[in-house]
């Protein structure tokens, strides 16, 4: 994929340290090449690219390097702190006025993914903000559009408006809100129509809705895919409708989302919300640092930290801790800790969340991995676990039982050879002899490395993440 | 002249004669086949297989006759049938005036092939408006080819989306011609960088299947999966491109295995009603493969000549949604031999450089032959099929230009570049 952008600038930079103290205007100008690039090819309109590097250039010239960081490191340090101050000031909250309803409007190009947020913002709403939404489509031109929401309303428990019987979006937002008012829903979600920024008559009947409606919110729902032309729709939007605030979509692929920038700095309203996934609980707050970090290609250090909070169970960690602590850790520990490893997602999600700079601090290289290496990964762990469902109780909690008969009826059980369960014991037994060292030594240090090398490997021992998440930030 | 995607089938010209009777059994069979799936078949005219050109030019009175018998169909599908042909019912009660509609057919053809080739100019056009308005800003005045000029042109290519590489690329390419002087005026630079984009966009032959032309005509059902990520356009394209080949007579079948959107199959059966094509669809949650199974049976049952695959919208760096993708390609080439002939990858024009990167990985799942470049009609231009043609060699098929059913035109790299410039 690509370089990172330190390791870019690292290059240019090098003979920066002989004898200098502050960044001179030539090395910034090296440095805003490179910039720009990293920019461009993370899809930011290239007229915002411009204006960025020309703030940031101002910026950067005379300061001083600071002692702790090399020139790279400060001439990103600002360009991330720039890209933060601009991508921020956002509040994900919706805020909401005392009156019933208030009226929230979705608007966006066809296919960004404005009905899938309606349903996933009402689910987000009632759950974090204690609101009753309504849902309604307004989206008479598309074919089953207005279907789709009433499928998403019922996957989510929420309850939608429908009248199949209207034709005219204004007819239907004048009867949804007349009806949210008579059963007493307090937010009422509009999902307009996709349309194009230059469909003159589809833009006019937002602007109508928007006028009669009066919504507390309108959100413009982005593709973090967008590229150059981001810019255009949204500041059409913007200035045809007046929008409040972005929910970017799509983030959970692998686009960089240099829209985001592009989009932010023409409508000048905050991001809200990302969208991350096609369940309906994946709308995430918005993290300006880590978009930042993202769009520089710098990884996603923080998502996977939370990631790991929320999803690793404490007291189950520290039971393992205390296992391993004692020699005891068995394989049905082994296999919990897979089970649990799981639950943060695939491999190759997790290793691309980590930025080049860390893999290489903690395992001493950074390991270029495919998909197709990160899938086998996969499936190495799920067969792993497979192997351990095929023991007996006794076996797993005694894995000196198990000899060569043994071993053959937990091959066929779990549908792999021979071979298999002998390397996952060999490993296993080697595990333990790691972990017995480890904590004989009574340093966890250089455990990150253990963690990263047991997923690369067939290994998983990934004890005492409590202390770690501590350590790291 | 690749519009006319004629599949004529080969017992109808042989042996006009049978061709009801095979109808009949192959409605038979599919309807035995299928007897699990829940067939909406909504409007199974067998009688419009007999090709819309073919009626046009290639009709004897006596085959005319021929087909007399099979309008004979229950009462709701011969009245949608005199709807839609109701110039050929014309013709069938007077065939002295046939020559006449004929002619005026193929004019009213042409007028809307003008038209549509007029629409995607202006779509088109509206995409270049400020890339070129702004280099000839900087244009006005010069004498010389600067590095002004040509920053700005490389920043006209990058704000087309054609991606930093590519756009550097021709740039540098031009910047090493304007030093040897090779290049001295505006018009000459202007040309060289299109030289430069035609020959991308036409080097992909022996890549993929590039045109309708290269369409192999003796494969039944032939098959066609449309894939992409999520929110590009695929179920319109699905829609238009089934009328599409509907239009040249061939008997289209479409397979909705989109089953996990909400709604997805829901607005795909509009589009089978409006274009009057057959869909194969199942409940919500079925394992995609499943459906194509199913889908393909019938095809083969109803001796269907195309066969159309509706996928779900996945991101590419997912490997479970990819690994399915296989999987259905997989069963497809099982149950009929080397399918699918044609994987079609539809891209959204506003889409950036992560276009590159769903190219690369789609291609690792499927065998994509070509792409699908919708919603041209806005402003974004588009520009990463470029880089796509560049480094993966796939040709672009189809252009989308609008939300009507006809507006999918097969995609001419000579008129895309030429209004990037003009």
């Amino acid at each position: 994929m690509f370089d990172s952008l330190s390791d870019k600038l690292k290059k240019v930079l090098k003979n920066l340290r002989g004898g200098q103290d502050k960044l001179t205007p030539e090395h910034i100008d090296i440095a805003m090449k490179e910039i720009r690039m990293a920019l461009l090819e993370a899809d930011v309109n290239f007229k915002v690219v411009k204006q960025f590097v020309d703030t940031v250039k101002e910026k950067a010239v005379g300061q001083e390097v600071l002692e702790a960081l090399s020139p790279e490191q400060q001439v990103v340090k600002i360009v991330r702190d720039e890209l933060v101050e601009i991508l921020g000031g956002s509040s994900s909250r919706l805020v909401f006025l005392p009156r019933n309803p208030n009226v929230v409007m979705i608007v966006g190009l066809q296919g960004s993914g404005k009905t899938t947020t309606t349903g996933k913002l009402a689910k987000f709403l009632s759950k974090n903000q204690g609101r009753h939404p309504l849902l309604v489509s307004v989206d008479v031109y598309r074919p089953a559009a207005r279907n789709q929401l009433s499928v998403i309303a019922r996957e989510i428990g929420e309850p939608v408006f429908e009248a199949a019987e209207l034709n005219d979006p204004l007819e239907i937002c004048r009867s949804a809100f007349k009806h949210a008012q008579q059963t007493g829903y307090d937010t009422l979600l509009i999902d307009t129509a996709g349309r194009l920024h230059i469909d003159d008559q589809l833009m006019e009947e937002l602007q109508a809705i928007k006028a009669e409606m009066n919504p507390v919110e309108t959100l413009f729902i982005a593709d973090a895919m967008t590229g150059q032309d981001a810019v255009k729709s949204a500041s059409e939007f913007h200035n045809r409708i007046g929008v409040t605030g972005v929910i970017l979509t799509k983030m959970d692929g692998d686009a960089r989302g240099g829209a985001a920038l592009s989009v932010k700095m023409v409508t000048g309203q905050p991001i809200k919300f990302v969208g991350v996934g096609e369940k309906y609980d994946a709308l995430e707050q918005f993290y300006p640092d880590r978009v930042a970090q993202r769009i520089l290609g710098m990884g996603d250090v923080l998502t996977l930290i939370e990631k790991v909070q929320q999803e690793v169970d404490e007291e189950e960690a520290m039971a393992l801790q205390q296992k391993m602590m004692e020699d005891k850790f068995t394989l049905e520990d082994y296999r919990a800790q897979l089970k649990q490893m799981e639950k943060l997602g695939s491999v190759d999600k997790l290793l691309k969340m980590l930025p080049e700079g860390m893999m290489r601090s903690l395992m001493g290289f950074v390991p270029k991995i495919s998909d197709e290496q990160a899938g086998m990964m996969q499936r190495k762990l799920k067969q792993t676990e497979a192997i351990i469902n095929s023991m007996t109780f006794k076996e797993r909690n005694n894995h000196h039982i198990i000899d060569a008969s043994r071993r053959r009826r937990i091959a066929k059980g779990s549908g792999t050879t021979i071979r298999d369960v002998n390397d996952l014991l060999e490993e296993y037994i080697q595990m333990r002899r790691v972990m017995r060292e480890m904590m004989r030594g009574g340093l966890l240090g250089g455990f990150g490395g253990k963690l990263l090398s047991s997923v690369m490997g067939r290994k998983s021992n990934r004890p005492n993440f409590t202390k770690k998440k501590k350590k790291k930030r | 002249m690749g519009l006319f995607w004629k599949r004529t089938k080969k017992q109808e010209s042989e042996q006009p004669a049978n061709e009801q009777a095979v109808e009949q059994t192959s409605t038979e069979q599919a309807l035995e086949a299928s007897a699990s799936v829940e067939l909406e078949s909504q409007h199974p005219q067998p009688e419009q297989k007999a090709g819309f050109f073919k009626r046009l030019f290639g009709k004897t009175e006596a085959q005319e006759q021929e087909a007399e018998p099979i309008v004979r169909a229950p009462e709701q599908e011969k009245k949608s049938f005199w709807e839609r042909w109701g110039r050929s019912e014309e013709n069938a009660a007077t065939p002295a005036s046939e020559p006449e509609v004929a002619t005026t057919s193929v004019a009213r053809a042409d007028a809307e092939k003008m038209s549509l080739f007029k629409r995607w100019k202006a779509s088109l056009n509206r995409t270049s408006e400020n890339l070129m308005s702004r280099l000839d800003d900087v244009i006005h005045g010069k004498k010389v080819i600067d590095a002004e000029v040509l920053d700005h042109l490389e920043e006209a290519l990058i704000g087309a989306d054609i991606g930093v590489q590519t756009a550097m690329e021709i740039i540098e390419n031009a910047r090493k011609k304007v030093d040897r002087s090779e290049v001295s005026n505006f018009d000459e630079l202007k040309r060289l960088v299109k030289d430069n984009l035609l020959d991308i966009l036409n080097d992909t032959s022996g890549k993929g299947i590039s045109s309708e032309v290269d369409v192999s005509l003796d494969i039944q059902p032939y098959v066609m999966m449309i894939v992409g990520v999520n929110g590009v356009g695929k179920t319109t394209t699905i829609g238009k491109l089934a009328n599409r080949i509907k239009a040249e007579g061939n008997e289209v079948l479409i397979c909705a295995a989109d089953t996990f959107r909400a709604a997805a199959s829901d607005q795909l059966a509009i589009w089978a009603e409006r274009t009057g094509v057959p869909l194969i669809q199942q409940k919500k949650g079925t394992d995609p493969a499943a459906v194509v199974f199913d889908s393909l049976a019938a095809a083969k049952a109803r001796k269907a000549d195309v066969l159309i695959i509706d996928t779900a919208g996945r991101l590419h760096n997912k490997a479970n949604l990819m690994a399915e993708l296989e999987k259905m390609k997989r069963i497809a080439g099982r149950e009929v031999q080397s399918a699918p002939h044609e994987v079609l990858l539809v891209v959204d024009a506003v889409t950036g450089q992560n276009g590159l990167e769903q190219a690369r990985q789609f291609l690792k799942a499927v065998p994509v032959t070509g792409i699908v470049l919708t919603k041209l009609d806005g402003t974004a231009k588009g520009g990463i099929v470029v880089a796509i043609a560049k480094e993966l060699r796939i040709p672009i098929r189809y252009v989308g230009i609008g939300e009507r059913m006809d507006d999918l035109v097969e995609f001419s790299p000579e008129d895309y570049v030429n209004s990037l410039f003009d």
